[in-house]
């Protein structure tokens, strides 16, 4: 089915997309709402002489990516939300060993057991490190099916380049719905992998995989280089999508299912005259600041919606500066705001605005 | 005479494992301090070793090589 | 003269970081032997666990990973499942594969993974000072038990070996001791067995090994050695637990 178009279901597209990706491994645990993707690969993965194992839990589910990855694989794991937490051991270790790996989030509502129903209170987890120690990684927010399949292959390619996991951030929304994709031929740079777990065969050094350093001094300069590698991704990897913002007075900033919604509310308001434009950030870390640099010479207030109390928001809100006031909308526990409900509070700010409130 | 047991005295931790083992009794910890710090084991009567590889055998620390006379082909 | 005894090639040069007389350096020259005589270092892949064991790969001239704890059989599965044809070996303590990594350590044995873990049960948490480790025997004082572990409070030595070799997918479940010459010899020839059946694709093998603490035990190294059978070894009875050839042993 190359380059053409086919009707799948989300969580079916990024395992398709991993495939083509060149993924060969997947380890992962049981967890609604991203279960087709396992068992996708499950049927999936044997056709390419691929290997799919279950894990005994999210745990050992990343511990086994680690030990895969760092034997020069192409490897992937999924799960939502509460496994996400659990995941979190073994992504701080993936990043402190400078492995790569593709990490799936289909988010789902929290704290705890909380709901099934899709949120995107996962925000802070997975944009300012869930795990222990100072990382980064960078974390990619689709927004639609075809998004998740284009986004799903870059992850590997910036896993790959930077050695160091790279997390797709989704929602239960977008791992169950059907739409239309196709998946592009691709390129994938070569990546060397002689720093590898192979066996030393013939090699006159062994590999480590490790994230130790007992020397303080190592130590801190292991942080430093790790610290350059993430400066150098925030500078290269910040992707988002913009509309309106030449003359948009009021700024809708929104992501992954909650951009679409808050893009049909912009229509709207646009069809009623208001001028409101969109910053949609892809890359959901690094945060696309630029695209807040464009929108400001013009803007009078952003207003930030999400399925969270309020999570992005702080990132918008180190972005903006202070230089025009941020409003957030949000609804939790797996409630989608509804066109509606946006519409209204978009509304509110215009009217403040209008009036020289804002 | 060449030594039929080696002591790699700077691994040694003087740990005393070795000693009660030398069915000969003649593995003894030095008085004398090593890089490490420890008193190392040490054999001073190598005409007494049978090379049976017991100190070897017990030590953690990889400090004994043992060796054996060659068969001396007659004639 | 001819050499008789001499360091494994495939161990480094490096002093370790273990207390005097603990046997974990006994373990280790076994293991080194052991990719010696099959000659397979240039495949073989290992996994250090946390604990005293952590800088494993550190004495060892092959390829390794550094799991975190409790992790290694996962880890090790992951190894094994993208180089089929490498030899992987973790190397666990008792608080890292009985305690934090149960559940990797029973699920690994489960699905028959084809990996061989050494493990060293030594009844106590050697690198953060003395804890009760879920071996430590009842009575046995640790800093978290300066009363003694008490089966009311505490529970009962965990026997790993026994239970694993209850797990089909285990083809291979020992329990030596390296107290004596002629335990470290019946020890040393479990490891070579364990990873025998590995190379030939037996499925997973477990040898797990008595050793001592002297430091957190109190004792001198011989009086620990003396400790292992007179108190540990009437816990752990010794032997093989499971072979492929004859199954479970009741």
């Amino acid at each position: 089915m190359a380059n053409e178009t086919v009707l799948m279901k989300g969580n079916e597209v990024i395992g398709e997309a991993a495939v083509r990706a060149g993924c060969r491994y997947f380890f992962g645990y049981p967890i609604t709402p991203q279960n087709e993707l396992p068992a996708y690969m499950a049927k999936r993965l044997p056709e390419v002489q691929g290997v799919f194992v279950q894990a005994e839990s999210e745990t050992a589910a990343i511990n086994m990516v680690y030990g895969a990855s760092g034997a020069g694989a192409r490897v992937m794991t999924s799960s939502s939300s509460p496994g996400i937490s659990l995941k979190q051991e073994g992504i701080s270790y993936l990043a402190g060993a400078e492995l790569p790996a593709v990490i799936v989030n289909m988010m789902r509502g929290g704290p705890g057991l909380g709901t099934i129903q899709p949120s995107q209170s996962d925000y802070f987890q997975a944009t300012k490190g869930g795990g222990h120690g100072d990382y980064n990684m960078v974390v990619l927010a689709p927004a639609s099916v075809q998004e998740l399949a284009d986004l799903t292959m870059d992850a590997f390619d910036i896993a790959d380049k930077y050695r160091n996991p790279v997390m797709v951030l989704g929602d239960g929304v977008l791992g169950q719905m059907m739409e239309p994709v196709a998946f592009k031929e691709r390129q994938s740079a070569e990546f060397v992998k002689d720093w590898a777990t192979t066996g030393k065969q013939g090699r006159s050094k062994p590999n480590l995989i490790n994230s130790l350093y007992l020397d303080p001094e190592k130590s801190a300069e292991h942080n430093e280089e790790l610290h350059a590698k993430y400066m150098t991704m925030a500078k290269n990897e910040v992707r988002y999508e913009v509309k309106n913002l030449e003359d948009a007075e009021v700024v809708l900033v929104a992501y992954g299912m909650m951009a679409r919604i808050t893009s049909s509310v912009m229509n709207k308001a646009r069809e009623k005259g208001m001028k409101v434009g969109l910053i949609r950030p892809i890359s959901v870390w690094p945060f696309p600041d630029e695209a807040f640099e464009m929108a400001l010479p013009q803007a009078k207030a952003f207003l930030t919606v999400e399925m969270s109390k309020g999570q992005m928001v702080e990132d918008v809100r180190l972005a903006v500066n202070g230089r025009a006031p941020v409003y957030f909308y949000g609804r939790t526990g797996g409630v989608i705001p509804s066109p509606q409900e946006v519409m209204e509070q978009l509304e509110a700010v215009y009217a403040k605005v209008q009036g020289g409130e804002a | 005479m060449d030594k039929r047991v080696v002591f790699d005295e700077n691994r040694c931790k003087g740990c005393e494992l070795c000693v009660p083992v030398c069915p000969v009794d003649i593995i003894f910890i030095a008085d004398r301090i090593n890089k490490l710090g420890y008193h190392p084991a040490t054999v001073t009567e190598q005409d007494k070793c049978i090379s049976c590889m017991m100190c070897a055998k017990i030590c953690p620390d990889l400090v004994i090589e043992v060796f054996k006379p060659e068969k001396k082909v007659a004639g | 003269m001819k050499q008789i005894f001499a360091k494994p090639q495939s161990m480094t040069d490096k002093v370790s970081h273990y207390c005097p007389g603990c046997t974990h350096g006994i373990a280790h020259r076994l293991v080194g032997e052991t990719i010696d005589e099959l000659g397979i270092a240039d495949r073989t892949i290992g996994v250090a666990s946390v604990g005293c064991s952590v800088l494993a790969y550190e004495y060892f001239d092959v390829d390794f990973q550094q799991a975190s704890h409790g992790r290694a059989p996962a880890v090790a599965t992951g190894i094994k499942r993208v180089h089929p044809e490498s030899i992987v070996f973790t190397y666990q303590g008792d608080g890292d594969l009985a305690s934090i990594g149960t559940a990797e350590a029973i699920h690994a044995a489960m699905r028959g993974e084809n990996i061989t873990i050494i493990f060293i049960n030594n009844a106590i948490y050697g690198m953060t000072g003395g804890q009760m480790a879920p071996t430590t025997l009842l009575g046995q004082q640790t800093t978290t038990t300066p009363e003694g572990r008490r089966f009311e409070e505490m529970g009962a030595p965990i026997r790993m070996a026994e239970m694993l070799a209850t797990l089909d997918g285990a083809a291979y479940v020992a329990r030596f001791s390296l107290h004596d010459i002629p335990n470290i010899t019946k020890a040393k020839r479990a490891i070579k067995k364990s990873f025998q059946y590995q190379l030939e694709g037996k499925g997973f093998t477990i040898v797990e090994l008595l050793s001592t603490c002297p430091t957190n035990w109190g004792m001198s190294p011989n009086e620990s050695l003396e400790w292992v059978q007179t108190d540990m070894m009437k816990v752990y009875p010794l032997g093989e637990f499971k072979t492929p050839e004859e199954g479970e042993k009741k």
